[in-house]
């Protein structure tokens, strides 16, 4: 119990815990938001998300260091890369599956996450890359009490501009009403005329843009390599599911505790971190198994 | 399917077994070491399919009680020198136990929320296993499992394997065909159906998430000893995938399909290993085919072809 008395003993040490459970929990959002919402509307649990953080890490670091054109570049071409390959997808493959048993789109997406594995192999090879920091953010800046790395600091901000972006654009635009609408009654919106297929086809794209992004935004202090992948994927799913699948907020909210459990939990108990997150679910799911702004299931 | 097995498939199910109780007959080392590993990952497979198949609930966990009849048999042999006897029976029971508290939290769920939970228990296990070095050795893996003297030898090893896989298979098949398989089978077409005729459902899927859970653990145990090592990657959600395509591949919604489907994905795994080190990649194609064109994988393709030939047409 060293780690709790250092957390009671030393508020600055609590404090910078804190910064780096949000600074976390924040990047885990950008990505856990894109699974959430294609979750929400497109109802694929999609393990290839996984796939895509990594793509996303990769190409950053290929744009970035590789070509030398800077890091904020490389998180757009992420970004952009991710939409190509998504559309790709989503045209060839699982529009297919809407209709089939979610077995199915499961596995699917598994297949998926096998070939952009050894893709990424192909591409980049199996070394582990570095990607340093923005210009300009790869010192550390005075927040009071202590210093802190700026680079996570701006993070801290980015994930709630995300946040907001996405509300804006579910909540107040036409848009995001249709998008509400083809979650509801897919016939019904077909029927009145709505391109419901396209809708389909964008929040896949934004959502597996999200994830580009996401492992873009990670590549500083998470280095591409292979086999992140599979790892980053089921860190996502506890997020989502103490959020409640398809909730932006539950996301949001689920992916800061997730951020809170596993750095105060690796200073209480060192290296047990992974059991806590996991234990932490199945408290949620108990008490709420749809998770936390999820709603119950119909049928 | 659901149909009790006449004196023909009887007689298969019998020549089968010989057959394959004259693999180490052909003296060829490689052969009873592949058909002892197939053996292992038929039974998987087959307790899988119960849950999937015949009560309608995905897991994506299934590696879970599989990794832990595996370190709980080869712990109990190694750390603690128990007899097999006693060993196998107990990584058994404990695969059985988890298998039932995790069933009660995920019945209370279905479908994509069940699938879930099931991976979320699964990683659960695989932390545990990753972080509890003193006794599982963490990421080096639990290497040297004591196996007893009388299965040191190969062959031996191989006759073990090939008496507790054909008992636990004919044990999962009368379970599968008894009153209690058929009612999964209505649960499974439609549950509140089922509800309404007074079946309580819940306990149903419970029941049948603990009989696979229980037979993962068998297949973990002898995995272990063949192995002679556990590692976390047994744990891991991956290995759950695995075994689904193997359902899958094979037909869930036939008995032996998932048997069918372990062997060919593993004697396809092995042959393209020699040709390509993009494994992954074939895997990921072959599942897309089943995907979109085989839902009901290579049972259904036979039954398919055999109607075509037989002229009759078949429904399409």
């Amino acid at each position: 119990m060293q780690g709790l008395e250092m957390l009671m003993g030393n508020p600055t040490f609590a404090f910078i815990q804190l910064l780096n459970s949000i600074s976390m929990g924040m990047n885990y959002f950008i990505i856990a938001a894109g699974l959430s919402l294609i979750f929400g509307v497109l109802r694929v649990i999609n393990f290839a998300h996984g796939a895509f953080f990594m793509f996303g890490a990769y190409t950053c670091y290929t744009v970035a260091e590789a070509w030398g054109l800077g890091f904020w570049p490389g998180v757009v071409a992420a970004g952009l890369f991710l939409a190509v390959i998504s559309i790709f997808l989503e045209r060839t493959l699982f529009q297919f599956l809407y209709d089939k048993e979610h077995l199915m789109q499961l596995l699917l997406t598994f297949a998926i996450v096998l070939i952009m594995g050894d893709a990424a192999k192909v591409l980049w090879g199996t070394d582990q890359y570095s990607v340093s920091y923005p210009e300009g953010l790869g010192g550390a800046w005075d927040v009071g009490v202590t210093f802190y790395p700026s680079y996570r600091l701006v993070l801290c901000l980015i994930g709630p501009l995300i946040l907001v972006t996405l509300w804006f654009f579910t909540e107040r635009t036409r848009w995001g009403r249709l998008t509400k609408a083809a979650t509801q009654d897919r016939e019904m919106l077909a029927a009145l005329g709505i391109n419901v297929p396209i809708i389909y086809t964008g929040v896949f794209l934004v959502g597996s843009a999200l994830a580009g992004v996401g492992g873009a935004l990670a590549s500083p202090f998470n280095s591409p390599v292979p086999g992140m992948d599979v790892f980053i994927i089921v860190e996502c799913f506890v997020i989502v599911i103490i959020g409640g699948l398809g909730s932006l907020w539950g996301s949001f909210l689920g992916a800061l505790i997730y951020g809170l459990v596993f750095n105060f939990g690796s200073v209480i108990f060192p290296n047990w971190q992974d059991v806590f997150a996991f234990l932490l679910l199945l408290v949620v799911l108990l008490i709420r198994p749809w998770g936390l702004f999820g709603k119950p299931e119909q049928g | 399917m659901t149909s009790p097995m006449g004196k023909a498939g009887q007689a298969a199910c019998l020549i089968a077994v010989i057959l394959l109780a004259l693999i180490p007959a052909m003296g060829e080392a490689y052969l009873v070491d592949l058909a002892t590993e197939i053996l292992v990952f038929v039974l998987f497979a087959l307790s899988l399919n119960v849950l999937i198949g015949y009560s309608g609930n995905v897991s994506f966990g299934h590696a879970a009680y599989f990794a832990i009849g595996g370190y709980a048999n080869a712990i109990l042999l190694t750390t603690y020198g128990w007899p097999l006897a006693l060993a196998m029976p107990a990584a058994v029971v404990l695969s059985m136990l988890a298998a039932m508290f995790v069933a009660w939290f995920c019945t209370r769920l279905t479908d994509i929320y069940f699938a879930m939970l099931t991976l979320a228990f699964s990683m659960l296990v695989w932390a545990v296993a990753f972080k509890w070095r003193a006794v599982t050795h963490g990421d080096d893996g639990f290497v040297g499992v004591a196996v007893p003297r009388f299965l040191d030898d190969r062959v031996a090893f191989f006759y073990f394997t090939l008496a507790v896989v054909a008992a636990a298979s004919a044990l999962l098949w009368l379970i599968c065909h008894s009153a209690f398989g058929k009612v999964l089978v209505a649960v499974r077409e439609n549950r509140t159906r089922a509800g309404f005729v007074g079946v309580n459902t819940r306990q149903m899927r419970w029941t049948a998430f603990v009989v696979a859970g229980t037979f993962a653990g068998i297949a973990g145990a002898i995995f272990a000893m063949y192995n002679r090592g556990m590692y976390v990657e047994n744990a891991f959600w991956t290995q759950s995938a695995q075994v689904l395509i193997m359902v899958l591949l094979g037909g869930m919604y036939s008995f032996f399909g998932p048997a069918i489907g372990a062997a060919a994905l593993y004697l396809l795994e092995r042959f393209a290993n020699e040709y390509t080190e993009y494994w992954p990649t074939v895997l990921g194609g072959i599942l897309v085919v089943i995907l979109m064109f085989l839902p009901n994988g290579l049972v259904g393709l036979a039954q398919k072809v055999r109607s075509r030939l037989a002229g009759s047409g078949g429904p399409n």
